[in-house]
């Protein structure tokens, strides 16, 4: 269905066929590049490394839990697992793929050569790459005396005063600190550098409002890094001069507060989760309208509900605290906010269904894990307005029931739509389209195992199954429930191993993409799969909201109704 | 109230699988009966969103889905940017919905937070540590472990169990799920809540805030005693434990072993120089029907297995393995089984 457009025609290709080279020569290449397509790639892969290592993680638990009082691991060792499994899938596997999609997409969509900043860039990839390194560095490095462990093993939100040298002697909070720190510093820096690109580099035309919504989803939840990583950062250094300088932030022995870095991790933590899932909603604002072969419904107020949730979300985070204490008066702010932010998520969910409404809908893979997509993160809302619910939470909050939850937000919602990202920029990545036979076997395997772990998930946690525990008692009705919830997480696996052949077997044998595989409308679409280092050979200019549109349609072109 | 209409409701729904020992939806007292009333309420809210908007995605999936047969198969389908009505109506409706969700929020978090004191309520000081519970009644002068003691609540006479909980290591947080939501047991910080079982028997729960390597096996054991029962339990608690020189000799050494070793830093037994307060008080332990925190029933081979290394039952915990040889492990497990 690919038609050339103009802007390809005109794209000098002598330049893409370099000389071949060696090894050392491409190796030296990726090392110092400060292109935004490589650095993004860079990102991805070390993302995709990180989540297999994650996700081998969950699955040795699930098999610890899979019967009650099992020994497969002991229980320290079982402590590290959900340590680093909850710390590498957030800081090293969501933020980096996120990040490097952006990365990657933000510059080809609005029209520029590269990133404002090529060398800042680079040099937040490799302050995050090398935290991500220091955290599992603590295996081998975070031991001390007192029988202290490895690993971190304090949770992946490191409640004090649990993180206090009596509870937790040894390297090991000190190695996790360091990594969330080195993390925080990387993320503020690409945040920063999407702001300026997204402000300051956008093609002539191109005004604000006819910006891509994926640009604008990312330019909101750039904003969003800035004020949520901050107190982390300051909460990593309190917790740093607590166990070396004999400081007493943190430190409930000498009079500090627990409740304070409750405080401090959730106000970033909350909004750290919809920092995770706005670039799940970009996607989905680009993907869903291409597939449904319709403009999306409702921009501005998809603009406006995006900018709504970026501000209501940060008044939120004290509904992680509903049974801390906080008195009557404090709950109940929290619970009107936390509902608060269901409204401008719902119109969101309400436009994507309204964009396909009256469309051709094309059941690509891409298409079917958005569709996924929809109706996960539709349910994982409505947990999530249950969970708002202070008195509900009084029961299941810190239970299966909230695992269950942000399970279906994180794997449900991110990342389905991280895999229908895949099947759609995957050909303008490599050039190659991944394989749609391997892709619905992917699609089937895991939808169906998410569905048998993480639909059962919430039932242990009604029936009182307090999350973080190594095992649980024989008597109270959970095992059957833990036994259906990991054979799905082995399902889930098998799913994402043929994901995993399909990236590989489609760089070498998919077929050939060309520039625009899906017949899409904005600007990535009108340079080479993959682009040229410069990206675009003739800077170009734009009159609607969806350029390709407009060349291919000339007679009912997007500039008549803007 | 909808509230009340929708718990009365949702009791002959409830399939059997969803009730249980540690179950939400098996509700006893009123703090629990209150969240299960609106968990119903806001479960029948959120289902009836996800049929509606659910089934208009799976019938637009249907219905407009790509026929290559189509005689329009080619064309593009009409292109539609919008409509501020539309908008608008799907945001009001949902914000009327958060507005009715949230008062009746409110209203629960008000009676159970802000609920008046009964003169006859009883009060127990629970104390959070690595990995058990500490209960003091301070008008009796008791401290027991583990196995909380309380009488039932009547409807019309109400005798409340007001818990005044605080943590002497990390965070830690007491849910008893039949009985009432959970509430964080946090150093540094008193916080209370109540609880009014109105059948008598044991219910159960554990710890729900991650705190350290035993974290699984800090399990909770609250008894609802009848009023004569749980009035026998406070006399009988209140005595010392039964002096071991009127029996055999045998126990007599156990209590020489335990009162010349480091057990005595770390654990009370009323009468005696042991007067430690970092491990459980023992002055009744033979009286509990577990032990460990609820993880061990009490029998005296899981005693003497337990005293030799508590590793075997607790890796983690924070009770060092005592290094006596079977003799002394023998006696101290006589001594121990006596203290009734």
């Amino acid at each position: 269905m690919a038609t050339q457009t103009p802007v390809t025609a005109i794209l000098d290709e002598t330049t893409m066929i370099a000389p071949r080279s060696t090894a050392l020569q491409v190796l030296h290449d990726w090392l110092t590049t400060v292109d935004h397509k490589k650095i993004g790639l860079m990102y991805i892969g070390y993302a995709l490394l990180f989540i297999v290592i994650a996700g081998f993680e969950a699955l040795l638990m699930r098999v610890q839990l899979a019967i009650p009082n099992n020994t497969f691991v002991s229980p320290q060792v079982f402590n590290r697992l959900f340590t680093m499994h909850g710390t590498t899938m957030i800081f090293f596997v969501a933020m980096p793929v996120l990040l490097g999609f952006g990365n990657y997409l933000i510059p080809l969509m609005i029209g520029a050569r590269d990133m404002a900043f090529p060398r800042l860039n680079a040099f937040s990839f490799w302050v995050s790459a090398f935290g991500g390194l220091l955290l599992y560095f603590s295996y081998f490095g975070g031991s001390g005396l007192y029988g202290a462990g490895s690993a971190p093993d304090v949770g992946w939100w490191a409640y004090a005063p649990l993180t206090a040298k009596a509870f937790s002697p040894g390297h090991s909070t000190d190695y996790w600190t360091l990594a969330i720190l080195l993390s925080g510093v990387g993320s503020i820096g690409t945040a920063l550098n999407i702001v300026a690109t997204a402000i300051c580099m956008r093609c002539p035309g191109m005004k604000l409002s006819r910006m891509p919504l994926l640009v604008w989803v990312y330019l909101v939840m750039s904003l969003m890094i800035f004020v949520t990583i901050s107190p982390l950062t300051a909460a990593q250094i309190m917790l740093m001069l607590d166990r070396y300088m004999g400081s007493h932030f943190f430190d409930t022995q000498a009079g500090g507060s627990a409740v304070l870095w409750m405080h401090f991790f959730w106000i970033f933590g909350h909004p750290e989760v919809y920092v995770l899932i706005m670039p799940a909603f970009a996607f989905a604002n680009e993907i869903i309208p291409v597939f449904s072969r319709k403009a999306i419904f409702g921009y501005p107020a998809m603009v406006a509900a995006t900018v709504g949730i970026g501000f209501v979300s940060l008044s939120v985070w004290a509904h992680h605290m509903f049974t801390v204490g906080m008195g009557p008066g404090a709950n109940t702010f929290f619970v009107l906010s936390s509902m608060a932010v269901g409204v401008p998520t719902g119109i969101k969910i309400f436009n994507w269904l309204a964009t396909i409404w009256g469309g051709k809908i094309h059941f690509t893979t891409s298409m079917m894990f958005a569709i996924g997509f929809l109706f996960q993160f539709l349910l994982a809302g409505l947990t999530g307005i249950m969970l708002a619910v202070a008195p509900f939470d009084w029961q299941l909050g810190n239970s299966y029931f909230v695992v269950a939850h942000f399970h279906y937000v994180i794997v449900g919602g991110i990342l389905f739509m991280l895999f229908s990202a895949f099947y759609y920029w995957y050909p303008k990545m490599t050039g190659r389209m991944l394989s749609e036979k391997l892709g619905k076997w992917h699609f089937w395997l895991f939808l169906i195992g998410f569905h048998v772990t993480f639909d059962l998930m919430h039932i242990p946690g009604i029936l009182g199954m307090p999350r973080r525990v190594y095992t649980y008692e024989a008597d109270r009705g959970w095992m059957m429930w833990n036994l259906l919830v990991s054979s799905g997480a082995v399902v889930q696996t098998i799913g994402v191993l043929v994901f995993v052949y399909n990236l590989i077997w489609s760089y070498f044998k998919g077929p050939v993409a060309g520039a625009d595989p899906w017949d899409a409308w904005t600007l990535e679409w009108s340079t080479a799969s993959p682009p040229p280092s410069y990206n675009f050979a003739v800077i170009p200019s734009v009159e609607s909201r969806r350029p390709l549109w407009d060349l291919k349609h000339p007679e009912d072109s997007d500039s008549h109704y803007e | 109230m909808a509230i009340e209409i929708w718990q009365n409701l949702a009791v002959l729904e409830l399939p059997d699988v969803i009730h249980g020992p540690t179950s939400i939806f098996s509700p006893d007292g009123t703090p629990a009966h209150s969240v299960f009333g609106l968990s119903m309420l806001v479960l029948g809210i959120t289902l009836s969103i996800f049929l509606i908007v659910g089934g208009l995605l799976l019938y637009a999936l249907i219905r407009y889905r790509h026929r290559p047969t189509d005689i329009n198969a080619a064309h593009e389908p009409a292109q539609i940017y919008g409509s501020n009505q539309i908008e608008l109506s799907w945001t009001v409706v949902p914000i009327l919905i958060v507005v009715m969700l949230f008062l009746a929020t409110a209203r629960v978090i008000y009676t159970t937070e802000h609920a008046p004191k009964p003169a006859e309520a009883l009060d127990v000081t629970v104390i959070g540590h690595q990995f058990w519970w500490e209960y003091r009644y301070p008008k009796y002068g008791i401290v027991t472990a583990n196995e909380l003691h309380i009488p039932v609540s009547d409807r019309k006479h109400p005798t409340p169990t007001y818990l005044t909980m605080s943590s002497a290591d990390t965070n830690h947080s007491f849910w008893v799920p039949r009985l009432a939501g959970k509430m964080d047991v946090i150093p540094n910080k008193i916080n209370t809540m109540w609880i009014d079982p109105s059948v008598p028997g044991l219910y159960l729960g554990q710890c729900a805030q991650f705190c350290g390597a035993q974290h699984a096996k800090m399990l909770l054991r609250v008894y609802a005693d009848s009023p004569a029962e749980f009035d026998a339990w406070i006399a009988h608690q209140k005595q010392p434990p039964v002096q071991p020189s009127l029996q055999d000799a045998s126990v007599a050494e156990g209590q020489a072993v335990f009162l010349h070793n480091a057990c005595i830093s770390c654990h009370t037994i009323a009468g005696t120089v042991a007067t430690g307060r970092f491990g459980p008080n023992l002055t009744h332990l033979a009286s509990r029907d577990t032990f460990a925190s609820g993880s061990v029933p009490n029998r005296p081979e899981n005693i003497r297995a337990f005293v030799s290394d508590p590793a075997h039952f607790k890796p983690g915990a924070l009770m060092p393995a005592m290094h006596l040889n079977d003799h002394d492990l023998d006696v101290v497990t006589a001594y121990l089984t006596t203290l009734k």
